[in-house]
Order: C-alpha cells, then sequence, then structure tokens
C-alpha cells in the first residue's frame, strides 16, 4: 500500500497535483509534504487529481483540508478532480463538496481557476 | 447487538491483533473487507466498512495514550457482520486532551468518528479506565431480517 505524487506546473500560477494508490494515516504524510512545499513556494492555486486515488481516509482528508486552508489566506484555490464514486461520496456525506471545487476532469478544473 | 450471544447461531469468528502504528491499518483494512467479500456484502457495503474499521484504528493510533496492540474481531453473522475494535491504551489525561484540541488534528478526528457513526449501522463506543478502549459496528446485510 503505498500512495504516489507527481507534482507538475501548468498554465497560469497553477500546479497540478496528481495522486495514485491510497490515502490513509501511512501515507498521507506525502501527500501533506508535497502540497506544503508547493505552498511554502508560493503556489496559491492547485488542482489535485484524484482520478488514480482508490481510497481516502479522514487523515487524507484532513491533508486536503489544511491545505485549501493554507491557499485560502492568501486568495488561493484548491480543486479536485474525482471520478470515483466511493471517494465522491465520502465528500458528500461529510459536506467537503461544499467547501472543494470537485470535477469530473482536470481540464474542468482548470477551467474554473481561470 | 450482542456478539456473545448471536456467536452461538453461526457466527464464524476472525480474530486479528497487529501493532498499534500507521503502517499496520491497512492489512486491517484488507482482512476486514475480505470477510465482508465473502458474506456478499455490495462493492460499496463492503468500502463503508473498509472505512469505518480503518477510522476507528486510526483513532487509536492517534490516541496519546494507545497500546501496543489493536485487537479487530470480526463476526460473520447471518444477517451482519459485526466489527469489534479494543485497545488496551488508557484515555487522555485532561492536559492531552485540551493540547489535542489545539490542533487541526482534533478536527480530523472528529471527522473519523463521524464516517464511522454514518457509515455503519450501529455503533457502540465504550471507554474502560483500566482495560482501554472498545468500539463495536455492526453493518446490516441488505435482505436478510436483523
Amino acid at each position: 500500500m503505498d500512495i504516489k505524487v507527481h507534482v507538475r506546473e501548468a498554465p497560469g500560477d497553477c500546479y497540478v497535483v496528481d495522486l495514485s494508490g491510497e490515502i490513509d494515516v501511512y501515507t498521507s504524510p506525502k501527500v501533506k509534504d508535497a502540497i506544503g512545499e508547493l505552498i511554502d513556494r508560493g503556489v496559491y492555486h492547485l488542482v489535485i487529481n484524484l482520478e488514480k486515488v482508490r481510497y481516502i481516509d479522514s487523515t487524507g482528508l484532513g491533508v486536503l483540508i489544511g491545505g485549501l486552508k493554507r491557499v485560502r489566506e492568501h486568495g488561493g484555490s484548491v480543486h479536485l478532480v474525482c471520478t470515483n464514486p466511493q471517494i465522491k461520496k465520502i465528500f458528500d456525506i461529510t459536506g467537503l463538496v461544499k467547501i472543494f471545487g470537485i470535477f469530473d476532469s482536470e481540464d474542468a478544473a482548470m477551467k474554473a481557476l481561470a | 447487538m450482542n456478539p456473545a450471544a448471536e456467536r452461538d447461531v453461526a457466527a464464524e469468528v476472525v480474530d486479528l491483533r497487529v501493532p498499534s502504528r500507521a503502517e499496520w491499518v491497512a492489512l486491517v483494512r484488507l482482512a476486514t473487507a475480505a470477510v465482508a467479500n465473502r458474506m456478499q456484502f455490495s462493492i460499496e457495503d463492503i468500502e463503508d466498512v473498509k472505512l469505518a474499521v480503518a477510522e476507528a484504528c486510526t483513532a487509536v493510533i492517534q490516541h496519546p495514550n494507545h497500546g501496543e496492540y489493536i485487537d479487530v474481531t470480526c463476526e460473520a453473522l447471518a444477517d451482519a457482520l459485526h466489527v469489534r475494535v479494543r485497545d488496551s491504551g488508557r484515555p487522555a489525561t485532561d492536559a492531552q486532551a485540551v493540547r489535542a484540541l489545539d490542533f487541526d488534528e482534533a478536527r480530523v478526528a472528529g471527522l473519523g468518528v463521524f464516517l464511522i457513526r454514518t457509515l455503519m449501522d450501529e455503533v457502540r463506543y465504550d471507554v474502560h479506565p483500566d482495560s482501554g478502549t472498545d468500539l463495536r459496528m455492526r453493518k446490516q446485510l441488505p435482505g436478510r431480517p436483523s
């Protein structure tokens, strides 16, 4: 069980964080570090692609919430790309769907940032 | 919810003991999913059980006084899956509880408890000052009378 994190630059002062695998109490520090490093560098607009994430728990949600809180202090945003119905369900029942922009494709997430 | 009484009816029991460390939570998740799969829960219900059990283990691990091991018991009944997560740690002291509230993690821990209560059909949580915490959860098999 592991999480793969890949960060790439996108147009418009935005970075995309591609995540692949499972985000839980063991793997979430790796995601937290990657997001934190971007924010420390002054990147405040993030698209986090969860399309290849098979599982997320409250610690993973906590990392995303923490990232959102930090970028919002700088007028930034975090948009999520999520197509897995089970993961969408977690965002729905926790009400987090109301605080994150959640999109079915990276294109849609990028357009919403513009 | 009376696992002991229902065990006499026809429960199949799987016991698992893992160290109270983050790297072992995935094993508990997979083992519990395998039991739920054998019971022919739907994929969605299996995911619910996986997440609820993992949240229970995560809560133990993040507790300041957690014990050395987490004991997980899955009871496969004809109509439901019972999962029990036990930890031999001691309850947090008042000072530790207050300190925990200073961190965002406290809010995330609340999210974990919320998920457990939402995803499972019954949840009972007991804290014993001497023997630790004991969380019991039930997931009903759809279409089977309870």
